[in-house]
């Protein structure tokens, strides 16, 4: 008897194990070749150039750029709306017949094909609300298509808050936004953190509904400055600019006759890897902090 | 959290202004700005061409570049949201239609060869050339299943197995090849290895001794060494691709002029005129550059001649055609 459960322990450890391997040894292959073919040509002037039919004087620089661009306009959007609107399911919303609707839209809409996202935006934002092909609205599909994940994410995370701390705030006469703002948000918002990264770790390798939107691909400039020397020294006009983001100069390098831009491809490829490993990083940091800060 | 959105938002906008500052110094918006978009096949020409030509006006004029695919730049185009539509066919009906009803009158200006290569892998001892009829036999609908082995297709050739790779079925090329070769675009056999990524087919043929596939001229042109191209049997006997027999008109019905429409309305702005009259002087040794065939010389100096003298419309109907010289387009009466 306790020789078959014993086999049975060793049995699913060696299962567990065999595809933990399978899963970072792909990973680690992957990463392998890519560093191989790209680590080379990742250099000053490849961060530095702009695209050329040379393979060796092309650069990433306007995907760069595009990229960083949209993301922040995603974030800004997406986030304080995505939370807001998890806040207000989990803490204020009664459980009614609609906001099970809600609910059961909002999941279901986070494994909607990001394509739909795209095709929706061209409809909304590039011909009903004429934001043209700019960044502003590649920001805005980008923030649609991660809404569904931050709120998701965001309710399991204040879900997880014990119930006690809230009456306890309440019962020293907190006032539903008091307890929210001091206790709620604070103690749940490293969890809320990493639905944030896992959400814009995935927008930010999104191709399909960007390109639906109408992204480029060779694109000799950057955006207008934000700031300018003229008061009020801030401008928002790179908002409505032309642009490109990496996953696009990715492909476009791939597809490419012959094989001189494949080294280009896994450059870009790896720079890609490392902006998502940097906001990992960002928020891994982020939460070791606010741990911390937590005391209960 | 509210303060760490605050700081990263901060952040994010320094560094970005950072950057901004540091690669920009000329004011953005005083420049003005050339749209194209369309085939991901024309792309690569319109990427020199557009190179060079900011570099030639530096900082001056603009120019942009997407890949929305032929249909998707036509789209655009008909709408006026873009100046210039690279197109690896001629417009159709529908956008011909589309484009009337907005008002949209455009040039149609041929601008490079496209051929497509049939092509073994090297280690193929026994296949030098074939006839449009018995590549029929291999691609049409009917052989599905049925034609499979090699000497189905030619009774001296090897008793083995017929490995296929071709274009998917949304890519241009695959419009191309089922309408020159079995009669009617989109009309293929389903059963063979198909990819979007022609990169893909030239490293799946290579490796295959029992392959046959078909990939862009430009493809086998880079990568010669991997691939045997395959001659096709015209009139005067087998053809070779290969710059010249796709120039002269011999390596037929496999090439097919590309072609960039240009927005008449935008035509007027000097920067747009610029650009058109560069890529038609300056295209054909760029083409070459990119692997791409450039025109005969004559069809540069009629499509030249029609952009000066303000032609506009299309010298096909709305349907493509397969096999015809580009003189032969650029003399016909255009329509709108």
């Amino acid at each position: 008897m306790i020789k078959r459960r014993k086999f049975f322990e060793a049995w699913f450890k060696a299962l567990g194990l065999s595809a933990l391997a399978l899963a970072v040894g792909t990973l680690v292959l992957l990463f392998g070749a890519l560093l191989i073919d790209g680590i080379g040509r990742l250099d000053w002037q490849f961060l530095t150039s702009f695209p050329s039919r040379h393979a060796s004087q092309a650069g990433i620089l306007p995907a760069v750029v595009g990229s960083t661009l949209v993301m922040l306009v995603t974030a800004c959007v997406g986030i304080p709306i995505g939370v807001a609107a998890a806040i207000y399911l989990e803490e204020y919303a009664r459980r009614t017949w609609l906001t099970e609707l809600i609910e059961v839209t909002v999941t279901n809409l986070a494994g909607v094909p990001s394509i739909i996202f795209g095709l929706l935006a061209l409809g909304l934002f590039v011909y009903m609300l004429g934001l043209g092909s700019s960044i502003l609205t590649a920001g805005l599909t980008l923030a649609l298509l991660i809404l569904p994940v931050v709120i998701v994410t965001t309710r399991e995370a204040i879900r997880a808050i014990p119930v006690q701390i809230r009456e306890a705030a309440f019962a020293l006469g907190a006032t539903r936004w008091q307890t929210v703002a001091d206790h709620v948000l604070p103690y749940s918002a490293s969890g809320i953190l990493t639905g944030i990264i896992l959400a814009l770790s995935r927008a930010i390798g999104e191709t399909a509904p960007i390109v639906t939107v109408g992204a480029l691909t060779f694109i000799a400039f950057l955006p207008p400055s934000p700031m300018t020397d003229q008061p009020p020294y801030l401008s928002f006009e790179w908002l409505m600019s032309p642009f490109t983001v990496m996953p696009i100069q990715m492909f476009a390098w791939v597809s490419r006759p012959g094989e001189d831009f494949a080294a280009n491809a896994a450059a870009a490829g790896l720079l890609l890897v490392g902006m998502t490993l940097a906001m990992n990083g960002l928020a891994i940091y982020v939460r070791y902090r606010m741990r911390k800060r937590v005391s209960w | 959290m509210r303060r760490i959105q605050l700081v990263g938002c901060r952040l994010a906008v320094g560094l970005l202004t950072l950057l901004c500052l540091g690669n920009e110094p000329v004011g953005a918006n005083q420049s003005s700005l050339i749209k194209v978009d369309g085939s991901s096949t024309v792309y690569p020409v319109t990427e020199a061409v557009a190179e060079e030509f900011q570099n030639a006006h530096r900082g001056k004029i603009r120019v942009t570049v997407g890949i929305a695919g032929s249909g998707g730049g036509f789209k655009k185009f008909c709408r006026g949201e873009i100046d210039i539509a690279d197109a690896s066919r001629p417009i159709l009906k529908e956008e011909m239609a589309l484009c009337q009803k907005n008002g949209i009158a455009y040039y149609e200006l041929p601008v490079a060869f496209d051929a497509l290569t049939v092509a073994v892998s090297p280690k193929n001892t026994w296949v030098d050339s074939m006839t449009i009829e018995e590549l029929k036999k291999i691609w049409e609908p009917a052989a599905q299943g049925k034609i499979m082995r090699w000497n189905q297709v030619r009774s001296t050739w090897p008793d083995a197995q017929l490995v296929l790779f071709g274009a998917g079925s949304d890519s241009g090329t695959f419009d191309y090849f089922t309408d020159a070769i079995v009669g009617k675009p989109k009309s293929s056999r389903g059963d063979y290895t198909a990819s979007e990524d022609d990169n893909v087919l030239v490293q799946g043929i290579e490796r295959n001794t029992n392959s046959l596939g078909y990939v862009p001229y430009a493809y086998y042109a880079a990568q010669q060494k991997k691939l045997k191209a395959v001659a096709i049997v015209g009139k005067n006997g087998p053809v070779l691709p290969s710059a010249d027999t796709v120039r002269n008109g011999t390596y037929q019905p496999l090439s097919r002029p590309l072609f960039i429409y240009v927005n008449a309305e935008a035509a007027k702005r000097p920067e747009v005129r610029q650009f058109v009259e560069y890529y038609l002087a300056e295209g054909p040794k760029l083409i070459a550059e990119v692997r791409y065939v450039p025109l005969p010389d004559q069809a540069y100096e009629m499509a030249r001649e029609r952009f000066a003298k303000g032609v506009v419309g299309t010298g096909f109907g709305g349907e493509p055609e397969v096999g015809l010289p580009v003189e032969e387009i650029l003399k016909r009466p255009p329509k709108q």
